[in-house]
């Protein structure tokens, strides 16, 4: 326990009158990273309980760390199919361990500067604030760097952290106060800034290293669905996920791996993933039925394979800050994530892709879904309540 | 000047800004500043509007009978505005093709209708007039501000200059920002300078 020696020696120099009073927010971020806070909800007063009634040391930070691991999976296979489609595209030799170490060394600078820009506004919002520094960035991080394509020049891939975290989050007060997913608004910033760098044909295929011809392109199955151009993945290989991309959101496989432990640990929550994936494939489904030109043939289990779906299904549409509340509230809100995002994708010939934008909106939408339903609920129960008062009225009557 | 004529002047600057405090002509605040030029030039006219609309139904503020008094309003509003659409046209020509309906949007500037009705119907000529370039220069302060901004972020250059390709910036991987051209940056824009002003002047935070 050297560790937990060093920060009670150290406590004292951060608390109120020490010498440096003004870093307290980053020690106590660094004290309760290391160790579970002893602090639990509320406590005992008197001979009554105080605040929740249900007392756990789960704290975000664990909770954060959980959906950390649930992204492994998912990274690991992103790093390994950079280096896969780099060998694939620029016809090298490459075992898999190569593969694995190449794609590591091109993913390494983009979750370092991420983390480093978010982090960075992050504490220096809480120190002027007086606040504990927020953990929410440590899987906002992540996932921002899970969702670009690898070629994303690190000056605007900072830019971006930089908006999300301040525009995004801070402005409304913080982790927990925002209405809108801090990555995807970061995604979003760099799509309608720098289109030419997020999306078409020469940005999901990183170059070797040390590569001076001209960079080979390909296409991820939405381009080329868009483009009117036969898909070249078979649903395998989409499933599994060896197709070009952004980073680590396209193998299926490894994002399934993590949404069974989301809902094993009952962090994000099944009503919506469900209803993410009814709504895009019922929308899906009646394109098929429509069957007006060859996209909205293809067959409706495609859209769960291509692109962002499963990803922004399993870790974005269930975000519990911009995500619905009520339970009725979740199932509107993921179905029509669902059905918007396949909509997007097939009727709308500007974007490929239209996670982003579906679950964005559906952002917006939430506190009024919630709104609606618990009004509905209340309007519900003051019928019942009245009918029971006119049948008593009858029978005193 | 007495220092009472002075704040009519210098409150809409700060702490009375028509955008960013009574959150007046936010719409052409939008439209307009995607470049410095057109956003001045928008800025000058709207000054020009509201300072001469204030100074004459200050004039007439006695002879106009109350209930008609927001069409009597209008009318000098839509004489001025005219007035000035022409004058723009004559002078510069490429500018007034850029601004093209807003010129005319003028009319609907909430600040115009504003001033009129909250200052000039009951205040003398002079201060109408001083209290319409005062308000005119806090929307034009913040849409110079805007302007400035977009043009530079967004397209790279400053009053049609290339600013950012004589300063070497794109050889080295720079590129402009493509969003902060549309409105939404814009509104967003504006957001950030209402929140930087109300972190400095405690007045204006609304009480939680």
């Amino acid at each position: 326990m050297i560790l937990r020696d060093m920060f009670d020696k150290l406590k004292p120099n951060f608390s109120k009158g020490g010498r440096f009073e003004k870093l307290e927010s980053t020690f106590e971020a660094f004290e309760s990273f290391a160790f579970t806070p002893n602090t639990v909800t509320g406590g005992k007063v008197g001979n009554a309980y105080r605040g929740s009634h249900i007392r756990d040391a789960v704290d975000l930070k664990r909770t954060i760390i959980t959906v950390v691991i649930a992204l492994m999976p998912a990274l690991l296979f992103g790093m390994w199919n950079i280096g896969h489609q780099t060998a694939l595209s620029y016809g090298l030799d490459w075992g898999f361990w190569h593969q694995f170490w190449f794609g590591f060394l091109r993913m390494l600078p983009i979750i370092v500067v991420s983390y480093v820009v978010g982090l960075a506004i992050e504490f220096l919002f809480a120190e002027i604030r007086h606040e504990e520094v927020s953990e929410g960035f440590i899987g906002t991080g992540l996932i921002i760097s899970m969702i670009v394509p690898v070629t994303v020049p690190l000056w605007q891939l900072a830019l971006a952290v930089a908006f999300a975290v301040v525009i995004g989050k801070e402005v409304f007060g913080g982790s927990g106060y925002n209405f809108l997913n801090p990555a995807l608004v970061a995604r979003a910033f760099l799509f309608f800034n720098y289109p030419s760098h997020m999306s078409g044909d020469s940005v999901w295929i990183a170059a070797p290293f040390h590569f001076a011809g001209d960079a080979v392109t390909g296409a991820t199955p939405l381009g080329q669905l868009m483009a009117g151009q036969p898909l070249q993945a078979s649903a395998l290989d989409m499933f599994i996920g060896t197709i070009p991309g952004s980073t680590c959101e396209t193998s299926v496989v490894a994002i399934l791996l993590g949404a069974l432990l989301l809902l094993a640990t009952g962090i994000a929550s099944w009503r919506i993933m469900l209803s993410v994936v009814l709504g895009g494939g019922l929308m899906g489904l009646l394109f098929n039925a429509i069957g007006a030109n060859e996209y909205m043939q293809v067959p409706f289990y495609y859209h769960y394979l291509m692109g962002g779906f499963a990803f922004g299904c399993v870790f974005m549409a269930t975000d519990p800050v911009t995500a619905a509340q009520t339970n009725t509230g979740k199932w509107i809100y993921g179905f029509l994530i669902g059905a918007f995002a396949v909509m997007l994708r097939v009727l709308n010939p500007a974007y490929p892709e239209g996670m982003m934008l579906a679950i964005l909106l559906m952002n917006c939408f939430a506190p009024l879904i919630d709104h609606c339903v618990v009004a509905a609920n209340i309007k519900k129960r003051q019928r019942r309540w009245q009918a029971k008062l006119n049948v008593e009225e009858r029978r005193t009557a | 000047m007495n220092s009472n004529r002075k704040k009519l002047i210098t409150n809409p600057l700060g702490k009375n800004n028509p955008i960013t405090v009574q959150v007046l002509g936010i719409c052409s605040c939008l439209a307009v500043t995607a470049q410095l030029k057109p956003a001045v030039v928008m800025a000058l006219s709207v000054t020009v509007v509201v300072a001469l609309s204030n100074l004459i139904i200050s004039l007439m503020r006695k002879s106009i009978p109350p209930r008609i008094r927001i069409i009597v309003q209008l009318v000098v509003v839509s004489a001025l505005v005219i007035l000035v659409n022409q004058v723009l046209m004559a002078f510069v020509y490429d500018v007034s093709k850029q601004l093209s309906v807003y010129v005319g949007l003028i009319i609907t500037n909430c600040i115009v209708m504003g001033r009129l009705e909250a200052f000039a119907m009951t205040n003398k000529p002079w201060d109408s007039f001083l209290d319409g370039i005062g308000n005119g220069l806090g929307y034009g302060l913040i849409l110079v501000i805007l302007g400035f901004v977009r043009e530079l972020f967004g397209r790279g250059t400053l009053w049609g200059y290339p600013v950012f390709e004589k300063l070497g910036l794109y050889n080295i991987g720079y590129e402009n920002n493509g969003f902060i051209i549309m409105a939404p940056m814009a509104l967003i824009l504006v957001g950030i300078i209402i929140w930087i002003q109300r972190s400095h002047n405690k007045e204006l935070q609304e009480k939680p």
